[in-house]
């Protein structure tokens, strides 16, 4: 396993586009930490962010993760780019007849993802403790503890999307065409959610769209806007109800995990089947 | 012409057995019911027309295509194929490298893919006249010099046997002389070759053993000597040309005998040697000015067994 990401890293040092990419990623997430320097007038009142309760235990494992996930089209690129630079250099072939298995092949993109999607993870978590410790009101050990199955969700968000990212470059070899698959796939998403809703009706929408790749992925961690008390207070000024459930569920994680295995075991089977 | 033949190892070695080899992409046949062997210590070539299943052949055993049917092992078929490969060197068309990689660079992901200590790249890279230019990114490479770096990344194991896929193809001669030296010099040393082209006199100059293949199917293998079973032939020239044809066509171990622009040739059905027959000639008062025993080329051989399938 050590050998397999020794190598698929090697290609990754020296590729400075993937370099830069990463790092611009890893740059960026840093940057949320900036969110707590936004201030703004409203009138007389000025408005600090961070003193909004978005910093505070436990939403803040919450908000950080989502804000997060929002970023990974970065890495996306990396991944999708990391297999098709291969099939465009011809690299796959050579790299097999060097004597790596189609399946060590795979497998050394794959464990490359899960570092990936760790690495982030760890950077979230460790931002999220520095944040928390600096702004949160509440440092009890038992709050700060409290959520953390966001980190969990969101390694998985990001396992489950860089996942179907490697099953597009696979399939289509190309990494333009394959960011473009899935934009496509992810309006043929909406649209089909669009048609169930009109069709039936919004429960059996979400009921069957749930099961969805990109929409599993996108419940594994919701919005979390509607949780800051001032937007909670407003909506309930306003009378409207938002009872949305943001919750972490095991089977929101279970259908992300079914979509993992069928992305990476369906890559592997197109690598088994394809001539190069 | 055959001065690679390795005759050190006695003892045979099956480096890779094709059994009922085929592959069909869709209608077309590319390789049908293909088999042969590859000992240790010779030098084959795979000689065929463009086309003939030549690199789809290879690409099976490489384990980058997938077989119809049949099958094929490497060595005595215990290991998997892709452990197999960690012990061949092959090159493949065109050299396929990373080329944001210097050379060095490059050389030194094929050795973690191989397993094998990279202190070897330097002298590899030193064997392919490329030392002096490790440090330069692949994509600055002329096609000469990825070939050549390519032949340094599959000596990086010191393969039991190296397969080369048309290496002379696109090539300047210039290029093409100095593939072929690497060529030969890694032949002389021992090592199994593999040789696959549609360029005869390359295949003639370095290989002692050939398979010929046409439309995927196998028309001959075996060594280059035995490829037709004729003995050669004589070019002779004399003053006395019409005697000269009389004797020979009277003689028993000549076939056919002909003449054009003033130079007699005469085709062997039985072996005779030039010592022989020009003592035989010079006992019945014919000298000759001129004497030479040949060997049909193999373009000669090759069109000939070719021709016969038309």
């Amino acid at each position: 396993m050590l050998r397999l990401l020794t190598i698929e890293f090697y290609k990754l040092k020296h590729s400075r586009s993937s370099k830069v990419l990463s790092i611009a990623y890893f740059v960026i997430l840093s940057f949320i930490a900036l969110i707590a320097s936004i201030e703004f007038n409203l009138g007389d009142f000025q408005i600090r962010i961070a003193d909004q309760g978005i910093f505070n235990f436990p939403f803040i494992w919450h908000f950080n993760t989502w804000v997060a996930a929002t970023l990974k089209f970065f890495l996306a690129i990396v991944i999708v780019s990391m297999i098709s630079n291969e099939y465009s250099n011809r690299t796959l072939k050579q790299n097999l007849i060097d004597g790596l298995s189609k399946k060590e092949f795979m497998l050394s993109k794959f464990y490359t993802v899960i570092a990936f999607a760790a690495l982030s993870t760890l950077f979230i978590f460790v931002m999220t403790l520095i944040l928390g410790y600096s702004f949160s009101d509440y440092t009890e050990f038992s709050i700060v503890t409290r959520e953390m199955e966001f980190l969990l969700a969101y390694f998985f968000k990001l396992v489950g999307f860089f996942s179907f990212c490697l099953f597009l470059g696979v399939l289509v070899k190309r990494s333009a065409f394959a960011l473009g698959f899935l934009f496509v796939w992810w309006i043929f998403e909406n649209i089909s959610y669009g048609i169930l809703r009109w069709q039936i009706n919004a429960e059996t929408a979400d009921a069957i769209v749930q099961f969805f790749p990109l929409e599993a992925m996108k419940n594994l961690i919701n919005l979390p806007f509607q949780r800051l008390n001032f937007i909670e207070t407003a909506a309930n000024q306003l009378q409207a109800d938002i009872q949305i459930d943001y919750a972490v569920h095991w089977y929101e994680v279970g259908i992300v995990s079914v979509w993992i295995f069928l992305f990476i075991y369906g890559a592997y089977r197109l690598l088994m089947k394809r001539d190069l | 012409m055959l001065g690679n033949v390795n005759s050190k190892n006695t003892l045979l070695e099956t480096i890779l057995t094709l059994n009922n080899l085929t592959k069909h992409y869709g209608k077309v046949k590319a390789v049908n019911d293909l088999s042969f062997t590859i000992e240790k210590g010779n030098v084959y070539g795979i000689l065929g027309p463009n086309g003939s299943g030549k690199s789809t052949t290879l690409g099976m055993v490489l384990n980058v295509v997938n077989a119809t049917s049949g099958n094929f092992k490497w060595f005595d078929g215990t290991d998997t194929t892709h452990n197999a490969l960690k012990k061949v060197g092959a090159i493949i068309e065109r050299p396929n490298f990373y080329p944001y990689m210097t050379a060095a660079q490059n050389l030194e992901l094929v050795c973690t893919i191989k397993d094998v200590d990279p202190s070897k790249i330097e002298e590899k890279l030193e064997i392919v006249h490329l030392l002096d230019r490790k440090d330069s990114k692949f994509s600055t490479f002329s096609l000469g010099m990825k070939q050549r770096l390519a032949i340094a990344s599959a000596l990086l194991n010191d393969p039991e046997i190296l397969i080369l896929d048309e290496p002379t193809n696109g090539l300047d001669p210039q290029g093409i002389h100095q593939i072929r030296e690497i060529i030969k010099n890694i032949a002389s040393g021992g090592t199994t070759i593999l040789l696959a082209s549609h360029l005869l006199d390359e295949v003639e100059k370095v290989c002692s053993h050939v398979v010929i293949i046409r439309k995927g199917v196998k028309l001959y293998a075996g060594p280059v000597d035995e490829l037709n079973a004729s003995h050669g032939f004589f070019e002779l020239r004399c003053e006395r040309q019409t005697e000269l044809i009389q004797v020979l066509e009277r003689h028993q171990d000549f076939a056919s005998v002909k003449e054009e622009n003033g130079l007699v040739t005469a085709f062997l059905k039985n072996p005779l040697t030039a010592e022989e027959l020009n003592t035989l000639l010079f006992t019945q008062g014919i000298v000759l000015s001129h004497l030479v025993k040949r060997k049909e080329s193999l373009e000669e051989q090759f069109l000939q067994l070719t021709a016969n399938l038309n």
